[in-house]
């Protein structure tokens, strides 16, 4: 039964998943009015920029991330797109606390975790994980396969007692689609899409409620990353888990997610439901990434209208005053470098019920048709 | 004809076996023209390339047989030193990952600028100006300020139009780029690519181009050569290929791609496991992932076959494939 594991997994999953995802149709709906399982309040994470070497002065320091609030609730996807150097990562790091944040809340159950230490801290880690963007250099050369999906045990032996480990660790590998017989492997006897299945089983080995995925399938080929959006899926459904999908390809992160946060220089652009994001972007610059997406069929392409983005992303160690995008923005006005417009539904919009009623960062807020909806 | 691999088969040789990653490829770039290669991870695309730029790691790899025709001239037949010079000037790759190939300790003009002073002898002083004129050219703001700055005080985006920079220095005539978009976001991707196009016609360049973003590839290439195992499964013009491959593999690809527009529904894998290289499957090697495998699939090699004056398949079942769209 092993021997084609993960066509028998995709396959067997197939027509009820796809029955359960188009049911769910993911909109606020379903998870509105529900007590968030994580909030996310007013985060910051700026890195000390230092001169000299031996004796370091601070000259300044990189905003990384500069207040950046969401929340979280069980069963739910929040997607976070947005460019290189936006501060993502970083993000995804203060969550799962590899990284202190310099100022904020992380909420977990309405405890903040991020004053938490000892016991509490430990108890909360278990469940918040992490599956790691690179599965070349994010699964230790030399340890088994075994040994790396059971490492997180050592740390927490509680939810596993010694003599159960193993058979805890196959298990895993039969829910990721993989062949339990492989648990005494190398990573390098397995291929990219694989190691990806490893990095989620771990991510999986202490039962977490919420993971925290950055980039977990930017590195593998369409085939190989649809196989592993599908297992997020099925795991998803199957555990009631939370996700944070972290990606720059904006397919795949509809794909997946109920809601989608767009950021921009440390900060959160807009914010809202697949539906409110994708096709009723309100934000000039989820509008020009919307736009930018190629498209695989040469012939969609020139329905679309394009929008190129001028110059670079400024250094997060200077950002533009006022709005953060003004530089890049072909809407910019004065105002637009005296005011930081905050993040929330704008006020053209607050009447209206419809989906451009959602938060956006922007003085100049407004719908413009960047994807048509194909035939 | 720029470039052309003939029969080209490559073996790493492992503690667990002879892994035979590049197994008969076939592929040719002309000038000015941009061959696109897609295919699964770890299906030998990198590998051909490194073979073709002579940046093969040997041993474990072994080029063990094949030619490699650039300028109607077998590089593999060419001593240390002629292929070098080649490698230097006439070819030019772009790797994935901009930052791990430059070296952190210099900074981006004095790595722009030896090249120069090692394969044009200028000056020191007339190499800076020429590596401010290239930042210049792939617009890095401010070029002539930050041509003694560092890799890492660029961002992503512009660390990958340094090595374009780079690359383009002394006018190649063909140009390698290994995946150059992969860790961008979509607005810098569309900078990249749009650069890499107009510098190309410029310059009338050869470009083979490897990724795994079928948008990119509807955006920018002329021809598709579609890899499974290590070997060319399809080859064909873009337009064609989108609207009805001429091989499972291929058409499995093109329905795996989410897209922007649609949701909602699982998406489409390709059942099973890419092959085991150790082991690799009698008769077509995609045969026990293939839904329209029959005997035949399991004992004979499927040949190219020519499928139109323009297109190739590796299927004995191209024209049912092409039918059943
Ligand atoms: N340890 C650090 N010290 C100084 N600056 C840092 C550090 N880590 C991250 N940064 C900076 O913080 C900013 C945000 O980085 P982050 O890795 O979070 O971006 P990201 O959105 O994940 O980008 P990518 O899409 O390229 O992965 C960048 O400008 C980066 O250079
Ligand atoms: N130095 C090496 N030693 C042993 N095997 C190798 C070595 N380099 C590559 N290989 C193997 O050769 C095969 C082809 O690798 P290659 O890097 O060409 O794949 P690729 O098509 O570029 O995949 P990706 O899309 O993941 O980059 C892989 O199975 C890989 O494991
Ligand atoms: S606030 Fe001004 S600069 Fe910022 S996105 Fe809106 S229009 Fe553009
Ligand atoms: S030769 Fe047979 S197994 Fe191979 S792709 Fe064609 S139909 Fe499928
Ligand atoms: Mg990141
Ligand atoms: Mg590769």
């Amino acid at each position: 039964m092993h021997a084609d594991h993960t066509g028998r997994t995709e396959a067997a999953a197939e027509g009820e998943v796809a029955r359960e995802l188009l049911t769910k149709s993911r909109a606020e709906t379903a998870f509105a009015g529900q007590e968030p399982i994580l909030e996310v309040r007013d985060l910051v994470k700026h890195y000390p920029l230092t001169q000299g070497i031996l004796i370091k002065k601070q000259v300044g320091a990189v905003k990384a991330v500069d207040g950046i609030s969401f929340d979280l609730r069980a069963g739910e996807t929040l997607g976070i797109v947005g460019e290189s150097g936006c501060g993502k990562s970083t993000v995804a790091r203060m969550l799962v606390n590899l990284e202190r944040p310099t100022a904020g809340q992380i909420k977990y159950k309405g405890e903040d975790i991020t004053t938490m230490s000892g016991r509490a801290l430990k108890a909360v880690r278990r469940n918040i994980q992490m599956v790691f963007q690179d599965p070349y250099t994010s699964l230790n050369p030399r340890m088994t396969v075994g040994d790396i999906i059971g490492e997180p045990y050592e740390i927490h032996p509680e939810v596993a007692p010694k003599g159960d480990r193993r058979k805890k660790v196959q298990d895993l590998l039969d829910v990721v689609g993989l062949n339990p017989e492989y648990i005494n492997r190398y990573p390098h006897q397995f291929s990219g899409g694989q190691r990806q299945r490893i990095g989620i089983a771990r991510g999986l080995a202490l039962q977490p409620e919420i993971i925290v995925a950055d980039e977990p399938v930017s590195a593998l080929d369409v085939s190989v990353q649809a196989q592993v959006v599908n297992l997020l899926d099925r795991l998803q459904s199957e555990f009631n888990l939370s996700y944070v999908f972290i990606a720059h390809d904006l397919s795949i992160v509809r794909h997946i997610s109920d809601r989608v946060g767009v950021m921009y220089l440390g900060r959160m652009a807009e914010i809202g439901t697949d539906i409110q994001i994708y096709d009723h972007a309100t934000h000039p610059y989820t509008q020009a990434l919307l736009s930018a997406v190629p498209v695989p069929d040469p012939e969609a392409r020139t329905k679309r209208d394009r929008i190129i983005l001028a110059g670079d992303v400024p250094s997060p160690a200077n950002p533009p005053s006022g709005c953060r995008f003004r530089t890049r923005c072909w809407k910019a006005q004065e105002r637009c470098a005296l005011e930081v417009p905050e993040l929330a539904v704008p006020a053209v919009f607050r009447l209206e019920s419809g989906p451009a009623h959602h938060d956006s960062a922007c003085h100049f807020a407004e719908e413009r048709v960047v994807v048509p909806p194909s035939d | 004809m720029l470039l052309e691999v003939r029969d080209l088969h490559v073996e790493f040789h492992t503690r667990d076996g002879v892994a035979k990653a590049v197994n008969g490829v076939n592929y040719s770039v002309a000038e000015g023209e941009t061959l696109a290669v897609l295919g699964e991870s770890g299906s030998g695309k990198s590998v051909t390339a490194q073979a073709v730029m002579g940046i093969l790691d040997m041993p474990p790899g072994k080029i063990s047989s094949g030619e490699i025709l650039f300028k109607d001239q077998d590089l593999l037949k060419l001593k240390g030193e002629e292929r070098r010079k080649i490698r230097g000037q006439e070819m030019a790759m772009i790797f994935q990952d901009a930052l791990s190939s430059l070296n952190p300790v210099l900074s981006v003009g004095e790595q722009i600028g030896e090249l120069f002073t090692v394969h044009r002898g200028m000056s020191r002083k007339d190499a800076k100006a020429k590596a401010v004129e290239l930042m210049d050219r792939v617009r890095i703001p401010a070029a002539k300020e930050r041509v003694g700055q560092y890799p890492h005080q660029f961002s992503g985006g512009m660390r990958q139009r340094i090595m374009i920079a780079m690359a383009l220095a002394l006018e190649p005539s063909l140009i390698i780029a290994d995946e150059p978009t992969t860790a961008l976001d979509v607005t810098v991707q569309a900078q990249v690519m749009d650069l890499l196009a107009e510098l190309q016609r410029e310059l009338n360049m050869g470009l083979i181009l490897i990724t795994h973003d079928l948008g990119v590839v509807a955006d920018v290439a002329d021809k598709i050569a579609v890899m499974y195992a290590g070997r060319i499964v399809e080859t064909s013009p873009v337009h064609e290929i989108y609207k009805a491959p001429a091989h499972p593999y291929t058409k499995g690809l093109l329905q795996s791609i989410p897209r922007l527009d649609q949701k909602g529904q699982e998406l489409y894998a390709i059942k099973g496991l890419p092959p085991n290289l150790l082991r690799i499957p009698p008769g077509c090697a995609f045969n026990p992932r293939c839904p329209m495998a029959q005997d035949v699939c399991r004992t004979d090699v499927p040949p190219l076959a020519q499928v139109s004056e323009t297109r190739q398949s590796a299927c004995h079942f191209w024209k049912e494939t092409l039918d059943a769209r």
